[in-house]
């Protein structure tokens, strides 16, 4: 009886203990969002939008940090999603069950969760010391191989999620397996593809490691792809650990955007990916 | 006739030909994927050459690390990773156990959904957030309340209190470690979900039929059973924690000191390179960092690979089941 009893208050404390432990995490989500609401909206202002990055003292903006990120970010996209579906395509199609697929697919798994500012160093070395000075394609670059691995997963798992009897019908109308690929597969398998780019834009347009060292930092306007750029992230870290108001001040409101711009995107991602009947997470 | 089968012979042809083409582009960007891999590898080895030269294995035990003298020696950076990384755990492992057991034994269905997509999104949130929020709103909270409360109580027991001494910075190798948790307890909770999620029915119920309570059942039953993923989920959260950057550079204070006290600043190794490599003057500074990243790049490789072979193993094991 007495054991019973005991068992009982266990089994209470411990579940009531796992959703206090889920209490925890959503109000840490909820915190972390507030701060960023409570301290960057106050600053949000149309001057954020329409003025460059200040001096410490005088009042400005962050366009030239956003004009820069959103460049960097899309041309960084378009050297990882390419590759990235291409790669993906293999896994799933060409290569499915090949030992090479096997090996890749591993060193892709473990490219998802390494420390990106490896990436930085490496880009440093191939395409920084060449040039002989920061540039905006060597932050793009930078981003691009960051974007890949997300690519390479999703598009593999979105394309395993595609039917064989389509491709079976397909190649029995005399098809070869490119086209195939490209006019069956591909477009049966397109929301899913789509959510994998959001996400890879999501993955990349708030990583600030990379760009430490690759694009550097502008506080001018730069449109040159050839030249140092600013961009949100590096200015967040900059201006957040400067000791001056009014910088720290525009450090909250470009976390504030960088964070609503991310969540945005992955809750899209993520609704779309619900709606196609998958669900993706590729950040296991 | 034979006009219309030289035409049709001349596009089977170019039909080939592109399915060659397109066949070779997709093998080659998986093979992208390696080279690059193998390219970081080399690149890290022929920046950390000259370093690695100088120092041999002194770099890794050694102490001090000094620009001006140029002696390097990444234990300190070491130490901080390290330390940071297993308090992120201690605080990680247990909070992402109790959501997922909340999410796959007590929660309403249709609360499943949106609270799992909650903490999910804990990880998209960008690093350099966490490290503005650690320092602004952390790191202030921590050193008026939590760190003061720290030193009274527990600075003075016998073996312990040494961890807790030292006057409260609010940066350090604890808050590095909060932030840290934060971070990583989304991936830690959502593999733990997925193999919860796949213990077997009939084993639970057969618990259950012998009289368990339900915590025995994810106690005694579901947590034994799915003992590999859980290790596999736990060792991919300590990969993250040990690479992550930005939001470690700005609370852990960035001293390149070894002390016994979780409340003293410190750096780890990628903190030191967010915030030297930049400005490194010389080659023997700039390939020390360079040595850093390869020390860095080859504990977070082990460890990953480690987990995603266990996570890769649980798989299989799951498709034969079926």
């Amino acid at each position: 009886m007495n054991m019973l009893r005991r068992r009982r208050i266990v089994n209470v404390v411990a579940f009531t203990a796992s959703t206090v432990a889920t209490g925890i995490g959503l109000a840490l989500l909820c915190a972390i969002l507030w701060t960023l609401l409570s301290r960057g909206l106050g600053a949000l202002s149309v001057s954020v939008f329409t003025q460059m990055t200040p001096a410490p003292g005088s009042s400005g903006g962050l366009l030239n940090a956003i004009f820069g990120s959103v460049v960097m970010t899309l041309l960084g996209i378009l050297i990882g999603a390419p590759v990235g579906l291409l790669a993906g395509t293999y896994l799933a199609e060409y290569g499915r069950g090949s030992r090479l697929s096997t090996v890749v697919r591993f060193i892709n798994d473990v490219q998802l969760s390494a420390p990106s500012i490896i990436i930085g160093m490496f880009v440093y070395t191939v395409v920084v010391a060449q040039m002989g000075h920061f540039s905006a394609i060597a932050g793009a670059v930078a981003l691009g191989i960051i974007a890949l691995p997300v690519m390479v997963r999703t598009t593999e798992d979105m394309l395993n999620l595609v039917p064989k009897s389509m491709r079976d019908g397909s190649a029995a109308l005399g098809a070869q397996p490119w086209r195939t690929i490209t006019r069956i597969v591909y477009p049966a398998a397109r929301n899913g593809l789509v959510t994998g780019v959001l996400l890879a834009i999501a993955r990349i347009s708030g990583e600030t490691a990379p760009l430490l060292f690759t694009a550097l930092n502008n506080q001018f306007w730069s449109g040159s792809l050839n030249k140092p750029m600013a961009n949100l992230p590096v200015v967040i870290f900059q201006f957040a650990m400067s000791p001056y108001k009014d910088w720290q001040q525009l450090a909250w409101v470009g976390a504030l955007l960088i964070t609503l711009f991310v969540l945005l995107l992955s809750i899209i991602a993520r609704s779309i990916s619900s709606l196609f009947g998958q669900h993706a997470n590729p950040g296991e | 006739m034979n006009t219309q089968a030289i035409a049709l012979h001349t596009r089977l042809r170019r039909e080939a030909r592109t399915e060659g083409v397109f066949r070779m582009a997709t093998k080659a960007s998986a093979l992208l994927v390696l080279v690059l891999l193998v390219g970081v590898i080399a690149s890290l080895i022929y920046g950390s050459w000259p370093a690695l030269k100088v120092f041999k294995w002194s770099f890794v035990t050694g102490e001090r690390w000094n620009p001006v003298t140029e002696v390097f020696g990444a234990l300190t950076p070491l130490y901080g990773t390290i330390a940071t990384s297993i308090i992120a755990l201690l605080i990680a492992v247990p909070l992402s156990f109790g959501i997922a057991v909340f999410l796959t034994e007590t929660c309403p269905r249709w609360l499943r959904g949106p609270i799992s997509m909650a903490i999910e999104l804990l990880a998209s949130v960008p690093s350099i957030v966490y490290g503005i929020w650690g320092l602004f709103v952390l790191a202030p909270i921590l050193q008026h309340s939590v760190q003061p409360w720290l030193i009274e109580h527990l600075g003075s027991l016998p073996v312990l209190g040494v961890l807790f001494k030292g006057p409260p910075f609010g940066i350090g190798l604890l808050t590095a470690g909060i932030v840290l948790a934060i971070m990583v307890l989304p991936f830690i909770t959502s593999v733990m979900r997925e193999v919860f999620r796949m213990a077997p029915l009939s084993l639970k119920e057969a618990a259950y039929g012998l009289g368990a309570t339900q915590w025995n059942v994810v106690w005694d039953v579901v947590l034994p059973w799915s003992r590999t993923g859980v290790v596999g989920g736990i060792m991919l959260g300590l990969g993250r924690a040990l690479g992550e950057t930005m939001a470690v550079t700005f609370v852990i204070g960035n001293a390149h000191r070894i002390s016994a006290s979780l409340l003293a600043p410190s750096t780890t190794i990628s903190a030191s390179i967010a915030n030297e490599f930049a400005e490194a003057v010389g080659d023997l500074y700039t390939s020390s960092l360079f040595a850093l990243g390869l020390l860095l790049f080859v504990l977070t490789f082990g460890v990953i690979a480690a987990a995603r072979l266990l996570l890769m193993r649980l798989e299989r094991n799951a498709v034969r089941r079926v």
